[in-house]
């Protein structure tokens, strides 16, 4: 009626149609779509209410509209098809639309089967899914921060350029990463619904996606940047790919493996702002090495019996006790981190003072962690380090020791790179 | 009806754990019949509409929790297309022997414990009020730690076939996607000579 009519007149046609054929065998109302005509033949609508069936029907129709276009060549030449033909082709629309009479569990199940075929709409958020896209924006913004805290004037483009390499980088890591990891991510709550497992993507697809990300990413950082950063991006994809990935099924030393490939985008930020490697990218490392450990123990400390079905080697799971020592051990080191950040000129004595109270808050959580050893501690600690992290880094930079301090107290000698370091400066 | 199920098997193991016994038998004759279509029906399994040229892929297993797959077979479906198609299925069906039979040790071994553990206390499975009882995570521990070792060199054999088939299944379906490729452009070429 009014709702069938917003809908072109084949399609809805065919929508009666299907509709009709169903109803002379069960006597309940079948779909959505069956209720609309009902409801809008039988009572008195609102134009709100109009609108919003409208709406339903437009989503219903759409899915509909695809079903029954697919079912068969040209729905206005059903009259000339033979009874039997039209009979097999009425089955198969029926089957196919998503409006299934419901009731029985076996048409339930069915409408969980999925047609494997990607559709240019769903790409972006599959792509995103799959490369982790919010890990990558940490990943990045670690790299940032160490690009910051370098004691080099700011160069926008240099920036820029080093946090897009890094962010492919991270993209194609995450994406192999996934690429092996089918069966062992359907059997874990946390992942179970990951692009691959669910199918929405191939293989083949996954491992493209990666390259197309991977090899322009680091040929950005080498040949954008320096080549220093570009090789330990590419180390990085190697480490966590190649190593941490399998390592995960073999032993606990992942769990260290794991902790450097996060401690390196920093230091790559560091050395794309300096073109080297010096102590203060080995210091942020280790800040982020360090933190690591509180953070990942945490989060695995509730995941023991997914692990252990799984197959995963993890300290939560064989060797609890280490596990707790080893957080405790690096929420100590963050102290001892940051009080070395100034001996090397990274930032002023204020940042170990300031940083003090946050660090050792970490390093609280982290104590009652190893000494009570149960999930109320364990997600304390796990939500701590979510914001320590980003804190943390935010202090440092504030803190930063500038490189006007640096020249005032004659530290640096006059030069043509100096003059141009000057003429730079803000 | 018999070949029909061999080409399902790997998509069917709920309803059809048989299927697989009677598949290697029957997959070599059937196949020509296959070709083309998709058989009308596959008992209580699902059945994807005819006009389908893709796979379709299932809700994840009760045993395994692994989704089954069911693959189409073109009309005409070459050699490279074939293996393609042949590896998956042995892919999908041994990933999924494996992660059932894992994961239904699991379950029962984890039962076993906490009944043994609960005996050990002196308490029944289930409490008055017909709840049952658990064991805390921690007193879980325990058993995680122990199947986890014990299963270590099962995982470690898993891996290294789950690797391998993932690496030739990959490497086909590249050898499949440039195969067609060409033979898109070879087409189009003839198109325009014509």
């Amino acid at each position: 009626m009014s709702a069938a009519r917003s809908c072109r007149p084949p399609r809805a046609l065919a929508g009666l149609f299907v509709w009709r054929l169903r109803s002379t065998g069960a006597r309940q109302i079948p779909c959505r779509f069956v209720h609309l005509y009902h409801v809008t033949s039988n009572k008195l609508i609102t134009f709100q209410y109009f609108n919003f069936l409208k709406r339903m029907q437009l989503d219903q129709e759409k899915k509909v509209v695809h079903k029954i276009s697919s079912a068969s060549p040209v729905p206005q030449s059903w009259p000339e098809m033979s009874r039997r033909n039209e009979l097999r082709e009425m089955k198969s629309a029926a089957e196919t639309e998503d409006s299934v009479i419901p009731g029985g569990a076996e048409s339930k199940e069915d409408r969980q089967w999925k047609e494997m075929k990607l559709r240019p709409d769903d790409l972006p958020g599959i792509l995103a899914r799959l490369s982790k896209i919010k890990l990558t924006a940490l990943v990045v913004s670690t790299a940032s921060a160490g690009f910051a805290m370098a004691p080099v004037p700011f160069e926008l483009t240099c920036f820029l350029l080093a946090s897009l390499g890094t962010g492919l980088a991270s993209c194609a890591a995450n994406s192999i990463n996934q690429f092996f990891e089918v069966p062992f991510d359907s059997n874990m709550n946390r992942t179970k619904n990951r692009p691959l497992v669910r199918g929405q993507i191939s293989p083949l697809l996954a491992v493209c996606f990666a390259a197309c990300c991977g090899i322009p990413g680091v040929a950005l950082l080498t040949l954008g940047v320096n080549p220093l950063t570009g090789a330990l991006g590419a180390f990085n994809i190697f480490l966590y790919t190649c190593c941490y990935t399998p390592l995960k099924r073999m032993s606990i030393a992942n769990t260290w493996v794991g902790a450097v490939v996060g401690a390196i985008p920093p230091v790559m930020g560091w050395t794309a702002a300096t073109g080297s490697l010096d102590a203060g990218a080995l210091l942020l490392g280790g800040i982020l090495y360090s933190w690591q450990f509180p953070h990942f123990n945490a989060l695995s400390w509730g995941l023991r019996e997914d692990y252990s079905r799984g197959g995963y080697c993890m300290m939560s799971v064989t060797h609890p006790a280490l596990c707790r020592r080893v957080a405790l051990r690096h929420c100590l080191a963050l102290i001892g981190l940051s009080a070395v950040a100034p001996v090397l000129n990274i930032t002023t004595w204020t940042f170990p003072i300031i940083s003090l109270p946050i660090n050792l808050y970490i390093s609280y959580l982290g104590f009652r962690f190893y000494r009570d050893a149960d999930r109320s501690s364990s997600r304390k600690l796990f939500f701590c380090s979510l914001w320590h992290l980003p804190l943390l880094l935010l202090v440092m930079f504030t803190c930063k020791k500038s490189v006007l301090e640096k020249e005032d107290k004659g530290e640096l000698r006059g030069g043509s790179h100096e003059m141009a370091m000057e003429i730079r400066l803000p | 009806m018999a070949a029909a199920r061999g080409l399902w098997a790997g998509g069917c193991y709920r309803r059809h754990p048989l299927a697989s016994a009677s598949s290697s038998a029957s997959s070599g004759s059937g196949r020509a019949a296959e070709r083309g279509e998709r058989p009308d029906r596959v008992g209580l399994g699902f059945r994807p509409p005819p006009h389908s040229h893709s796979d379709w892929i299932g809700p994840p297993d009760k045993h395994s929790n692994l989704r089954p797959v069911i693959f189409y077979v073109p009309p005409e479906e070459s050699a490279l297309e074939r293996r393609l198609r042949e590896a998956r299925q042995e892919a999908q069906a041994s990933n999924q022997r494996f992660w059932a039979r894992h994961n239904r040790a699991f379950r029962q071994e984890k039962e076993e414990f906490i009944y043994s553990r609960l005996k050990a206390k002196g308490l029944e499975m289930r409490d008055e009020s017909g709840q049952k009882a658990t064991l805390s995570a921690e007193e879980m521990a325990d058993f995680y730690k122990d199947f986890l070792s014990k299963n270590f060199k099962k995982h470690l054999q898993y891996n290294r076939d789950w690797y391998k088939h993932n690496f030739r299944i990959t490497f086909l379906m590249g050898q499949v996607a440039v195969m067609r490729a060409l033979r898109w452009l070879r087409g189009r070429k003839r198109n325009v000579e014509q």
